[in-house]
């Protein structure tokens, strides 16, 4: 999920006088996600408790003003750590209360360490979750279930979801990898004799609802180009398959991992050949 | 060094020591409570007690069938077939000795009751007395029996639920049963997983809930349609329906379960009754798959309302298979048991313990199932509290696995791809990608967590001598052998019945109850006893259902620890007479008759 807030990818118009008061970009991916979050446990209970998501989302805020204060020298916005913090809290699931503060602190700390041409190459909470899914699987699993077993709340989350990623600029990449999940579900079910609906059945998950709007779409480390982050988009999608496969029980999220850092890197190198270095990004 | 590259260094070494961090403590965490360092030879000298497998040398020899259902789930049968080991222990022939009886599952397999012989071994006469042969095709196979004296006539009688035709079985003076489930007026056919006795009303005539699990209207050996799995993984809805049978006297019973407000259509798995609010009426507490569990108040006799969500234990939808009840801290209060699933890295529900925060009227409960280290306990089945070493403490034992196939493939990623689906995919067993010869939470560790009174359990099973990893269901709590010593037995889906001789350190305190009501229902189901000694109380009852697909011994069984001073015993009985036997000698077995 993003941890940065998303911002309109062209700088914005001046407000002119007398038009309506606009919400700060950067607070969209968070009032967003805290409304899903909100809604899902009020009517179906989702989080395994509210006090280990507060404690994931407390971790994650004060490590970042601790490490923005201490490595760039000044305090940093903290809307991309508070969605951090949410997302470990719907996303990480487990009976201990260790693993949630640990995840933060994970995706906290690697936006810091992990960084190629002062540019974090990792989406900071696909790197917490899968660290903490490939470290700790005897103590940590992911969340595997519905928002009720009504198809309206997955609707209004996907339409919701949609509209804001397209005022965001970023719908393409939804798309693509939406697109591109249900061909490959079909390459698949062919491969394993499954029903094509089973093949289908995660993306009607929530999980996947919070993957596909908020962690692939990550402005901060996704590559730049419409055509370039639809076409990592799709190798996400195609990496994941291959993963499905092999039967591992958490695809999207590792095919996110090795794919996206890849990407970026492949454009810091680009980069590097054709212009000079983008001035140091804050985290 | 400059100061940026100093602090930079620091938080790289932070970060590493995060992930070091991570991956010791992602080990270490599951490990927590469990002994393994020992050998059984010192586990009697250490913990108390060994238990010892003597099912072959005690004359036991059964092996669970599962059913074969209709072909258009061929694929998944396994998973589907998953249940029916069901063992409740009884003493059938009232001659103070403690039987068994088991279920079997296969289409024209036959249960079996092992009569006691009183010397360590045991007689199989279930076709004798008439209660073998009740799986034949037709009638559905059974889940599990449940035993209590329904007609007061001083013999325990029994119910059977099935995912088919239920049956009542009058016990006629221990020599024979007669089939009464026409006169009795039960549904024709009810697809049920769990089912206790209860005086819901205090009447003095044991009633009972039959609790549904698939929906009444299916036939599972007779699909129409392949929409007959749960809508959702946590939250269905489309399960069986509930039936509360009062005794109206003369061995008729009539479904009250819409007068009462007792409308859960949920997938229940378990079920147990016991008076939790100090009201005197028994609330029902019962353990959903594919949702929350339910909390069901009973209001006088009158009226059940779901209170779940407010006690608490009914917030987070799991896959509920097991309701037990133990005054655990000896606190005179109950805490209760669920058991859930735990899957490495897939799916990690954990289990619950359910321990009062706010005891009375407005009760809830807070989950201690991980600060008591009782959380993990794989894909957890059957679990029954009882001292097993005498030390004055409820110990807990949990069986559990779920389908042991091959060892080398797991189901598991099919399960979870979707396990995780909208409703219309889920509910459709045709779109669940085939089982083939792959496990499910196979060849489980079962667990014996030993209390240690001070907050604690730690999980001794390996060291004491259960080994096996068949895949449990039912487990069951009794003195076999009237020695004040708790043995245990254990049914398995397509395994063995086993039973496990409990190997007692001598030194330990003990004392037992066996109640007979007179203005309550004989059985004394319902029956409350506080024992006091050394400046602590515990508080069990008489149970007309524990566990999974189990029913404990009805003699209630206390550790007292090293040289117990019994201050008092106090019965409630379920009429609301209390009981009170000033320092009673421990030790023995006490006959207590209500308001002697």
């Amino acid at each position: 999920m993003s941890t940065e807030p998303l911002t309109v990818a062209a700088p914005a118009a001046a407000p002119e006088l007398g038009s309506k008061p606009k919400i700060d970009p950067r607070y969209v991916a968070p009032l967003f996600i805290s409304c899903v979050l909100i809604a899902a446990n009020f009517t179906a209970g989702v989080l395994e408790s509210p006090w280990k998501t507060a404690l994931a989302i407390v971790t994650s805020i004060v490590l970042e003003a601790i490490l923005g204060r201490l490595v760039f020298g000044k305090w940093p916005n903290l809307a991309s750590a508070y969605v951090s913090g949410i997302s470990v809290g719907i996303l990480v699931r487990s009976p201990f209360w260790w693993p949630y503060a640990m995840c933060s602190a994970l995706s906290i700390t690697s936006k810091y360490v992990l960084r190629v041409k002062e540019r974090h190459i990792w989406n900071p909470s696909n790197f917490g979750i899968a660290a903490m899914l490939f470290l700790a699987p005897q103590t940590v699993a992911s969340l595997s279930i519905q928002f009720g077993n009504s198809v309206w709340p997955m609707v209004v989350i996907w339409t919701l979801g949609a509209i804001i990623i397209s005022r965001l600029k970023r719908f393409h990449i939804c798309a693509t990898y939406v697109l591109s999940f249900l061909a490959l579900a079909a390459v698949r079910s062919a491969l394993t004799g499954h029903s094509y609906w089973a093949e289908v059945a995660p993306i009607t998950g929530p999980m996947y609802q919070l993957f596909t709007f908020f962690m692939i779409t990550d402005p901060k480390t996704t590559v730049r180009g419409k055509k370039a982050q639809m076409l990592v988009a799709f190798l996400v999608a195609v990496v994941e398959a291959i993963l499905r496969l092999t039967q591992n029980v958490h695809a999207p999220y590792y095919a996110l991992f090795l794919v996206g850092p890849a990407a970026n890197l492949i454009e810091v190198w680009w980069t590097g050949r054709t212009k000079p270095s983008p001035a140091p990004a804050t985290a | 060094m400059k100061r940026g590259a100093l602090t930079q260094a620091g938080v790289t070494l932070f970060f590493a020591g995060l992930l070091a961090t991570t991956a010791v403590l992602g080990r270490a965490t599951p490990e927590r409570g469990r002994e393994s360092s020992a050998d059984t030879g010192e586990a009697k000298a250490r913990y108390g007690f060994r238990l010892e497998e003597v099912s072959r040398k005690a004359g036991i020899d059964f092996v669970h069938e599962a059913p074969t259902l209709h072909g258009s789930l061929s694929h998944i049968m396994p998973q589907i077939a998953s249940m029916g080991a069901g063992v409740s222990v009884a003493d059938f022939d009232g001659d103070g000795w403690s039987d068994l009886y088991v279920t079997n599952s296969r289409e024209g397999s036959k249960n079996r009751l092992y009569r006691n012989r009183q010397d360590g071994s045991f007689e199989e006469v279930a076709e004798r007395v008439g209660l073998a042969d009740l799986n034949q095709t037709g009638t559905g196979v059974c889940m599990g029996g449940i035993w209590g004296d329904y007609d007061n006539d001083g013999y325990e009688d029994l119910l059977l639920y099935k995912w088919g035709r239920p049956e009542l079985f009058h016990n006629d003076g221990g020599k024979k049963f007669t089939r009464v489930s026409e006169t009795a007026g039960l549904p024709a056919w009810c697809n049920a997983n769990s089912a206790v006795w209860l005086d819901y009303d205090r009447d003095g005539r044991l009633d009972f809930l039959l609790a549904g699990y698939y929906p009444d209207s299916l036939n599972l050996w007779d699909l129409k349609s392949t929409r007959m799995m749960p809508e959702s993984f946590e939250y269905a809805k489309n399960g069986g329906r509930k039936y509360l049978f009062r005794n109206e006297g003369g061995g008729r019973f009539r479904d009250v379960a819409a007068e009462v407000g007792l409308d859960s259509s949920r997938w229940a798995l378990a079920v147990s009754a016991a008076d939790l609010r100090g009201t005197g009426y028994p609330d029902i507490v019962i353990a959903n798959d594919y949702g929350v569990s339910e909390f069901w108040a009973n209001d006088g006799g009158k009226r059940f309302r779901e209170i779940g969500a407010q006690t608490g234990i009914g917030k987070s939808p799991k896959s509920g298979m097991n309701v037990a009840f133990g005054d655990i801290m000896n606190q005179g209060q109950f805490s209760i048991y669920i058991t859930n699933i735990s899957e490495t890295g897939v799916l990690i529900q954990g289990n619950n313990l359910w321990v009062p925060s706010t005891p009375g009227p407005d009760l809830q409960y807070q989950n201690m199932a991980e600060a008591m280290k009782v959380e993990l306990g794989g894909w957890s089945f059957g679990a029954q509290f009882g001292d097993l070493n005498n030390d004055g403490f409820q110990d807990l034992f949990l069986t559990n696995g779920y389908v042991s196939a091959s060892r080398d493939k797991s189901y598991w990623y099919d399960f979870s791809k979707i396990a995780g689906g909208n409703t219309a995919i889920i509910g459709d067993a045709k779109n669940w990608p085939p089982m083939e010869d792959m496990s499910l939470s196979g060849y489980q560790q079962k667990r014996v967590w030993l209390n240690d009174g001070g907050g604690e359990f730690k999980d001794v099973a390996q060291m004491v001598g259960v080994r096996e990893t068949y895949d449990g269901r039912a487990v069951v709590m009794a003195d076999f052998q009237n020695r004040g010593a708790l043995d245990v037995a254990i049914a398995h889906q397509r395994g063995p019945l086993l039973l496990y001789r409990n190997d007692l350190q001598p030194g330990q305190g003990w004392i037992g109850f066996e109640l007979e009501g007179t203005r309550s229902n004989r059985s004394a189901i319902g029956a409350q006893v506080r024992v006091f000694w050394n400046g602590q109380q515990q508080v069990q009852q008489v149970s007309g259902a524990s566990g999974f697909c189990a029913q404990n011994q009805r003699r209630l069984h206390f550790g007292l620890g090293k040289d117990p001073k019994i201050e008092k015993v106090v019965v409630r009985w379920p009429s609301g007479q209390e009981q009170t036997l000033p320092a009673p000698e421990s030790g023995k077995l006490h006959r207590i008759k209500e308001g002697a």
